[in-house]
């Protein structure tokens, strides 16, 4: 039996306002946050003694060269680079280091810039299976390969684009409560119906939007926090598995599917008792995914679930409620955060206008890196008030 | 002589080329694909085929993968239509089909769609062809073979078709260029200029050649630079494909024959002759490289099997045919910004005169040039054509000191 994770806490939820497009680093955006943290947290730079750090265009660096950056001397220290699965990741190694008494305070970070042209650089050497056997097909980018997953999921289990479209309005409405998405204006079914089409069946408002921004929370113990005032979150359970279900030909399922029991039995309580999600969405059939495997209905049930609930923060399933990544924007590895940083304030009561009545547990998931032909890793944490 | 004139008002497509970084094990798809053929990886301890190409089997961690040869069928899983790219290739080239596969012998691909594969879920061939920037990629075909396939917009991205383009043959006199015109003319070649040197010479089947509509008969000798310059002044932008088959073919070694002046003559239509037509016709050629659908595509080289390996008897002819090759590949490097791809062809001895002591089998000038014309429309880079230039290929392969003892015995 997993040792649990009582006594760690979340707190700190920083978000660096994103931008289209920057002429600034990648490290120029994670100082920003790391400064953030230590504004709104009081803490100084010295009691940070524990540092993880995810991010694509940070290279030629990593974590380590970061830190003479931010003339940090953390005495435990965590590069994370699994992209949409970097923040579930990130608060796992994090929270054991808590426990095990290596750091106290660890500072959780991801952040990317993006130039003009950074993003198709990025893509072109995301990693060799996608240089030699995606990328000379002519996407450029995931959009290809969710597209397949999108039409083998639409014939496979009867989902229509309105059922995409349901999601993606939802979340626009919640991003308009959200002062930090990018996008600000409403989204009408119509409107996301007639979109142009980018890789079918993916149309224009399936597709995230690449940009820069920050993200980071601090993991510490209930001790420390309470000692020094901070608003925090309990960690009641995670997951977290890579390359599950290799031999299916295609995705249809990650490793949430293997492991969600575990999640549920760790967290003492079932999908019923979640009071909000928060689902990496890159791609509105990754939430789907998500919503079956993480036992919400049963594979293949999406569509009808879908149709049957309404996600909006007020909704009676309330889903990405900053918007998600495809109305607040992709910040690079910063996407596998936001659902993270969100959670964090919803069961803090700094969710503002866009506030979940009486939020006290919530399931925060990742899904990280197209490396070939499907998504490799997948997270999921379970957070309590 | 009858061209249509490009309307001047219209944008000229300048040559991108697709994405064109690969591992050094993806190569492998390369090298395969350059032959036409469809290789994967293989365990040599387990059997598993892999895709995407790796170091070591996925299955029982094994490093004795082979590129083999494997069976094509597939299921299609799923389809897309690229409708946006970041990449400057496709973005002129959009919309772009492509799907998701599974191969009968295990993996799963990613390829460019053939515009007759139905929706999925459908039966399917994959082939591995060259793209413009010279490296593999999987190409999802229709079940069925039929007559317009190759006709396939997107296919025509990675073939060489002669249909509809205008093609130079540098000799039209051998029985090798009378059979390369003829075989150009039946696969829909839109225009052929016949070169012939000496043109005081009457050869048999020359004046009926003369007559086929699409040929237009131009003087050239590459030993002559004024003459090569001249003639790519004239028809040099419009050339789609220049099929270098000029040849000067003597038996003898070294000791059998007195002074340098044949073996010079060799190497100067065989060597220097290529030099000079790629001197004057490449340049053109490579600023026509994505000029519509007609675009600049191919440079033919015919050698020599004898360009691998030195055949004694034939010994100087082999040298040049050697330096030749060598030419080629720096011609091909310096072509492939432009995506015109440089084939090299290596027959083994064609039945003709100066191979009359050479023991059959040997390749009759019809059955090259057949085989010609199908490696362009199937866009490969090397073509060993006839049975001998495969025997010969597989044995260089499986040990080149071994076909220098043969050859020399």
């Amino acid at each position: 039996m997993r040792q649990s994770y009582k006594g760690v806490v979340l707190a700190t939820p920083v978000t660096v306002p994103y931008v289209r497009y920057s002429i600034r680093s990648a490290h120029w955006w994670l100082t920003k946050a790391f400064s953030s943290l230590l504004e709104k947290s009081k803490l100084k730079k010295e009691e940070i003694d524990g540092l993880t750090v995810s991010s694509f265009t940070l290279a030629p660096d990593t974590a380590i060269g970061f830190t003479q950056h931010i003339g940090l001397s953390p005495r435990w220290l965590d590069h994370v680079p699994l992209g949409g699965a970097s923040a579930v990741v990130a608060l796992r190694r994090a929270a054991r280091a808590v426990q095990a008494g290596d750091a106290e305070i660890v500072a959780c970070l991801a952040g990317d810039t993006n130039h003009v042209d950074s993003f198709r650089l990025t893509l072109a050497n995301f990693s060799q299976f996608a240089r030699d056997a995606v990328y000379p097909y002519g996407a450029g980018g995931p959009n290809a390969s969710f597209a397949f997953l999108t039409a083998h999921y639409m014939r496979t289990y009867g989902a229509t684009r309105e059922d995409f479209g349901k999601l993606c309005v939802a979340q626009r409405s919640n991003a308009l409560r959200y002062s930090y998405a990018l996008f600000k204006k409403p989204l009408m079914l119509d409107e996301y119906l007639n979109a142009r089409p980018i890789a079918e069946p993916l149309h224009l408002f399936d597709c995230v939007m690449p940009c820069a921004g920050a993200e980071g929370f601090l993991v510490t113990s209930e001790e420390r926090a309470r000692s020094l005032g901070l608003p925090f979150v309990r960690l009641l359970a995670t997951i977290e598995r890579h390359n599950a279900f290799s031999s299916d030909p295609v995705q249809v399922r990650a490793g949430w599917a293997l492991d969600r029991d575990e999640l549920y039995a760790q967290a003492g309580c079932s999908p019923q008792d979640v009071d909000f999600v928060q689902a990496y969405d890159d791609y509105p059939v990754v939430t789907l995914m998500q919503l079956e495997d993480l036992g919400f209905c049963g594979k293949g049930e999406g569509p009808a679930f879908v149709r049957s609930r309404s996600f909006t923060w007020e909704g009676d399933f309330p889903l990405n409620t900053s918007g998600g990544q495809l109305s607040a924007g992709q910040a690079g590895a910063a996407g596998g955060f936001l659902g993270m940083v969100e959670a964090i304030r919803q069961l803090t009561g700094q969710g503002l206008e866009r506030q979940v009545p009486d939020a006290r547990i919530g399931l925060v998931s990742g899904f990280g890196m197209i490396n070939y032909d499907r998504g490799l890793g997948s997270g999921a944490a379970i957070l309590a008030s | 002589m009858i061209l249509k004139k490009k309307n001047p008002i219209l944008r000229t497509r300048l040559p991108t080329l697709p994405p064109a970084a690969r591992s050094r094990v993806a190569l492998g798809l390369t090298a395969a694909a350059a032959l036409g053929r469809f290789e994967l990886q293989q365990c040599s301890d387990c059997g598993t085929v892999q895709y995407p190409p790796r170091e070591a089997c996925q299955h029982c961690l094994s490093i004795r993968l082979k590129w083999k040869e494997q069976p094509r069928q597939g299921e299609l899983l799923a389809a897309t239509v690229l409708h946006h790219s970041n990449d400057l290739f496709f973005r002129e080239r959009l919309p772009w089909r492509l799907g998701l596969v599974k191969l009968e012998c295990g993996p799963t691909l990613v390829a460019h769609l053939h515009a007759d594969v139905p929706d999925a879920p459908a039966r399917l061939r994959v082939a591995a062809r060259l793209d413009r920037a010279g490296q593999a990629v999987l190409v999802g075909l229709p079940d069925k073979e039929n007559v317009n396939m190759a006709e396939d917009r997107q296919l025509r991205e990675f073939s060489c078709d002669p249909k509809r383009r205008k093609v130079l043959v540098t000799d039209g006199k051998s029985a090798l260029g009378q059979a390369l015109v003829r075989a150009l003319a039946a696969a829909g070649a839109e225009l052929i200029w016949v070169g012939h040197a000496e043109p005081w010479k009457r050869l048999p089947g020359f004046a009926e050649l003369e007559r086929l509509p699409q040929v237009t008969l131009v003087p050239l000798d590459l030993t002559d630079s004024k003459n090569v310059r001249e003639l790519a002044a004239e028809i040099g932008a419009k050339v789609d494909i220049l099929l270098s088959n000029a040849e000067l073919h003597r038996a003898f070694g070294i000791a059998n024959r007195q002074g340098v002046e044949t073996a010079r003559a060799e190497m100067d239509v065989n060597y220097f002759g290529l030099l000079r037509l790629a001197q004057e016709f490449a340049p053109a050629m490579r600023a026509r490289g994505a000029d519509g659908l007609a675009s600049a595509v191919a440079w033919v080289n015919v050698l020599s099997i004898y360009a691998l390996a030195n055949f004694p008897p034939h010994g100087t002819y082999s040298a040049s045919k050697a330096a030749a090759h060598s030419l080629a590949q720096c011609l091909r490097a310096e072509m492939r910004p432009a995506g015109v791809r440089v084939v090299n062809v290596f027959p083994g001895p064609i039945d003709e005169d100066w191979n009359q002591l050479v023991a059959p089998p040997k390749l009759a000038p019809a059955a090259l040039a057949q085989a010609i014309v199908k490696g362009l429309g199937e866009g490969v880079e090397d073509l060993y054509p006839g049975e001998l230039a495969q025997e010969w290929l597989e044995r260089w392969r499986d040990n080149p000191k071994a076909l220098e003892k043969e050859l020399s015995s």
